[in-house]
């Protein structure tokens, strides 16, 4: 018997669209998942079942209106808890948010429900969008669904997990060194990354304002375009916003790689990068030349400095983003008797301490007389890492390379090593610098049955690109594997 | 001010535009909607919210810059400006740092001696307005403070900071500037600049030195001036203090200082133990603006006739300055002068008559000029009846109440109210041989030379007559018939 929680939003469109089932019963479905699943995953902070069945019921009214639906009515979707929901409890995954029900949508939110898509529920992060693991949640982590003694990567390790054992259809993130991509690979999911501006950021909780971007996850490439497509776009309350009409995402999902010129960035494939994840990556290079394209490797020496100037330009702006918790207006307050001793208690309470070091990091570093030897140079930094891969671009159509250094690592296995854990972000941080398009997917799995994730690169404004080659990625891997806990039957 | 010693003062000032709309947000700017009537999720600085900048301010900044000669440059940026206080929602104030909007400009002011001096523009720069807190407890005062109330209707209004250079010399150049500004301002149309209600408001940095040094001596920052009058007070005490702190062997320290208003005295605010630093960085949320030739033209062109400029064009019509500067200072009476003055009127007699008796009508009936019945044709006829004898200077001031209540024209008004002057020679020369048989003994007496009782003689003229008669006619028909002319 087909469970419909395991259906990929394709497929699901497609059943509703031919009344085989509806969008309530879809989403008794997806919570039936999520009800057996959560018990050993904590990937959800919030489940919204009223809205989402009230949303389910209006789809299946307009279908019984003989409305022609679009490609997400009746979708069951999360959100990372970092995106404003009207009156939905936001937490951003801190103590200093919690019980912050915003008064407004964030666009991706609005535009998804104007799509009729059902967001059923809010996904666990990383404080503030802060590591790499979920670890960091003031709410406790989310586990990996292949293996729950290890992590789920992160920031949007809830939102990868809910789609990878299917108590959500596809999901939503956001990525500012690799938070979509990284628990993408580590779950066996897809996950993307668009050009910065592609999606409004307005209502999405600013972590670091000039590399935060929101993107999809799904089960398949063809999910996640459609995802994109849905939320894409000029959006008048985001000044950062693409003015342009977004790209085709899905135009070419069929055109193959014949003829393409794919660069492999040679500092990604050798030290600080396990075996088995270089194996698996060379696999697929290998398949994408034996499928037609031309590949070369590309040395991007500037991407030593990458993750340097990451650690200090992140920090810097979020130093500035999160002082507006200070307990006067909303969320958290602890009494004081200065305003000043207010604020101070209130943050000193309400971050937890990967939040507080990186404050203090930015802080430090955007500070008189340490501006130009830390934010600056790390701007000049970035600059030069976007003029390196702009001119790597003219030589190939995409840039490939692994996701993560390393398939799911263990709890607690990085969280008393800050460096190490920043480690992790290695291969995704260049496209949040650069603000280019990248994907990860999973190819195989590794000795110990966990995925690998395989990532692509493209220029600016390239997704129809990316997702062509993408695509291909995918068929040539034919990974169709799923964990254990993308099932319905009580797990013991 | 002691003569050994001289006063170094530049100004900043601040001007919150009266635009539709705040500065990133579409929220009405309004002074005094009930308080947190006029947020939204932006100026609130709610989680998740970005600042979308507002077009009509910049256009409006640039107006500003333009108007004292500016460059407009070509591409500008928001800087976060970044410092915790309950009343600024993000805990950063969007602002720029090093690339204002507009840079290198002057402002021609006339203190009230009529002295002109040149005053630098620094700079002029975009910001946004921060909310506004009321503390409560004993007394009002901060320290004693129980609770404190926020209000953020304030919270993002476009606010345009204007930097001078450091080249006022005094209270009185530092006042008559911010006079000059106001007009500027308000002659643009982008702010009603009320002092009062915090529309316009100033900071003062005031250093002294001796005279003929080039180096600066340490500045105070002088704020809390709410008034022309305590702007010019403030720097004046402060030199003052200054200098006798100088004097004393002291030093004058750097530092904010506060002018108490009640006490017309400046105090100095608790040190801070390090310099404030704001870590400015380039405002990732917001692009770069981008000034191009056609606009920069546009908003040169679309410029009004600035104060300075009108100022100078009534001067060299022949009006004195104070005249010049009250008519300019209301567009209804520049509207009214300027239209008189293309009729062909007598610049200095319509000046006279509009700051003189015409302000004094209005007041009176407290009306604005607008609502009064005058015409700039009205204004011409009057003086030119005066100048031709129709109407004595006296009586025209009858005639002039009776145009503004709407009586009709100022030739009208005369016939209706008989206050046409007498300036028949015949008519006035038998009132005059009517009053010399009467007065008999003052004839005799300036026959003898003594012209004392002329006066008195035209005066009772004047009295038989209804002080119609033409009295320079009159005046020469009696120094006649004394046997003179």
């Amino acid at each position: 018997m087909t469970d419909l929680a395991d259906f990929t939003i394709g497929d699901a469109a497609a059943g509703l669209k031919g009344l085989e089932f509806s969008a309530t019963e879809l989403l008794e479905a997806v919570l039936k998942r999520a009800s057996v699943s959560e018990a050993h995953l904590h990937a959800y902070l919030t489940l919204d079942r009223d809205g989402a069945f009230e949303a389910a019921r209006r789809s299946d009214d307009s279908r019984s209106n003989g409305e022609t639906p679009g490609p997400l009515d009746g979708i069951p979707i999360a959100v990372k808890d970092n995106m404003c929901t009207r009156g939905v409890e936001t937490t951003c995954g801190s103590k200093i948010l919690s019980g912050y029900l915003p008064p407004y949508d964030a666009t991706t939110v609005r535009r998804l429900r104007g799509a009729g898509a059902v967001v059923l529920g809010k996904t666990n992060l990383d404080e503030f969008a802060m590591g790499s693991s979920t670890e960091n949640s003031a709410f406790g982590p989310t586990r990996n669904p292949w293996d729950t003694d290890r992590v789920p990567g992160g920031s949007s390790g809830g939102s990868a997990a809910v789609v990878a054992v299917g108590s959500a259809l596809g999901a939503f993130g956001s990525d500012t060194g690799g938070s979509i991509r990284q628990p993408a690979a580590l779950c066996g999911v897809v996950g993307m990354k668009p050009t910065y501006g592609v999606v409004s950021r307005y209502g999405l909780i600013a972590f670091a304002s000039s590399l935060d971007q929101i993107g999809p996850f799904g089960r398949t490439v063809a999910d996640v375009a459609t995802l994109l497509g849905a939320v894409a776009g000029f959006d008048i309350n985001d000044a950062t916003s693409y003015r342009g009409s977004p790209p085709d995402f899905a135009g070419s999902l069929e055109s193959g790689v014949d003829g393409m010129r794919v660069g492999v960035v040679s500092e990604l494939m050798g030290e600080g990068i396990s075996s088995d994840v270089v194996a698996a990556t060379r696999a697929m290079v290998d398949a994408l030349e034996g499928a037609g394209a031309s590949v070369v490797e590309i040395s991007l020496p500037s991407i030593e400095y990458a993750l340097s100037a990451y650690y200090l330009i992140a920090p810097a702006e979020c130093s500035a983003n999160l002082a507006r918790f200070d307990g006067v207006r909303y969320g958290l307050r602890v009494d004081g008797a200065t305003s000043d001793e207010m604020m101070s208690r209130t943050r000193a309470e309400g971050f937890g301490p990967e939040v507080i070091r990186r404050i203090l990091l930015g802080t430090y570093a955007l500070s008189a007389g340490y501006y130009d030897a830390f934010y600056g140079q790390a701007q000049r930094v970035r600059t030069l890492v976007t003029r390196e891969f702009a001119s790597a671009y003219e030589q190939v159509d995409v840039l490939v390379s692994p996701t993560s250094p390393t398939a799911a690592f263990a709890v607690g296995e990085k969280t008393t090593d800050p460096m190490d854990m920043y480690y992790s972000d290695v291969c995704t941080i260049p496209s949040n610098l650069t603000g280019h398009p990248a994907i990860s997917l999973p190819v195989a799995l590794d000795g110990g049955g966990l995925p690998i994730g395989f990532q692509v690169m493209a220029p600016a404004l390239a997704e129809e690109t990316l997702f062509r080659v993408a695509a291909e990625v995918e068929r040539l891997a034919g990974f169709v594997q799923r964990p254990a806990l993308a099932t319905s039957e009580v797990v013991v | 001010m002691n003569a050994e010693w001289e006063a170094v003062i530049g100004l900043e000032t601040h001007v919150e535009l009266q635009t539709q709309s705040k500065m990133f947000c579409g929220c009405a700017v309004s002074f005094g909607a009930a308080p947190n009537t006029t947020c939204c999720p932006v100026c609130l600085g709610l989680p998740g919210a970005l600042p979308v900048p507002n077009e009509e301010a910049i256009e409006r900044i640039l107006r500003i810059g333009a108007s004292f000669g500016c460059t407009l440059v070509d591409y500008s940026e928001f800087h976060r400006k970044n410092y915790f206080y309950p009343d600024l929602p993000k805990n950063y104030q969007i602002s720029q740092f090093d690339l204002p909007l507009c840079v290198d400009g002057a402002l021609e002011v006339v203190d009230t001696e009529g002295v002109a001096t040149t005053v630098g523009i620094t700079r002029v720069h975009m910001e946004e307005d921060t909310g506004k807190s009321r503390h409560l407890g004993a007394d009002g005062r901060i320290h004693e403070a129980a609770h404190s109330l926020l209000d953020f209707n304030r919270a993002g209004v476009p606010l345009v900071e204007v930097v001078s250079e450091p080249d006022i010399r005094s209270a009185d150049e530092a006042r008559a500037y911010a006079v000059e500004l106001q007009r500027v301002v308000r002659a643009l149309g982008v702010s009603d600049a009320r002092l009062e209600e915090g529309s316009m408001r100033f900071d003062a940095n005031v250093s002294v030195r001796p005279v003929g040094d080039d180096e600066l001596g340490t500045r105070s920052e002088v704020k809390n001036v709410n008034s022309l009058r305590s702007l010019h007070d403030a720097i004046a005490f402060e030199i003052d203090r200054q200098i006798a702190v100088v004097e004393a062997g002291d030093r004058v320290l750097q530092e904010t200082r506060h002018w108490i208003e009640d006490e017309r005295r400046t105090i100095g605010m608790r040190m801070k133990e390090e310099s404030e630093d704001y870590r400015y960085f380039q405002e990732p949320d917001l692009v770069p603006l981008v000034v191009d030739d056609r606009w920069r033209a546009e908003v040169i062109g679309s410029l009004p006739e600035l104060p300075a400029v009108r100022r100078n064009r009534y001067l060299s019509a022949g009006i004195d300055q104070p005249a010049a500067d009250n008519i300019g200072d209301d567009p209804a009476f520049v509207a009214m002068f300027d239209e008189a003055l293309e009729a062909g009127g007598d610049a200095k007699a319509m000046a006279n008559w509009l700051t003189g008796e015409v302000v004094a009508h209005l007041r009176r009936e407290e009306v604005e000029l607008a609502a009064s019945a005058l015409t700039p044709g009205h204004l011409v006829e009057l003086v030119d009846m005066v100048a031709g004898g129709e109407v004595s200077p006296s009586a025209a001031k009858e005639v002039l109440h009776g145009v503004m209540d709407g009586e009709g024209t100022p030739r009208a008004v005369a016939v209706a109210r008989d206050l046409g002057q007498i300036s028949d020679q015949s008519v006035v020369g038998a009132a005059v041989a009517e009053v010399l048989a009467r007065e008999a003994d003052a004839l005799a007496r300036m026959h003898a030379g003594d012209m004392k009782p002329l006066g008195f003689l035209v005066g009772q003229v004047m009295k038989d007559t209804g002080g119609k008669a033409d009295p320079k006619l009159v005046s020469d028909l009696i120094r006649e018939a004394a046997g003179e002319g």
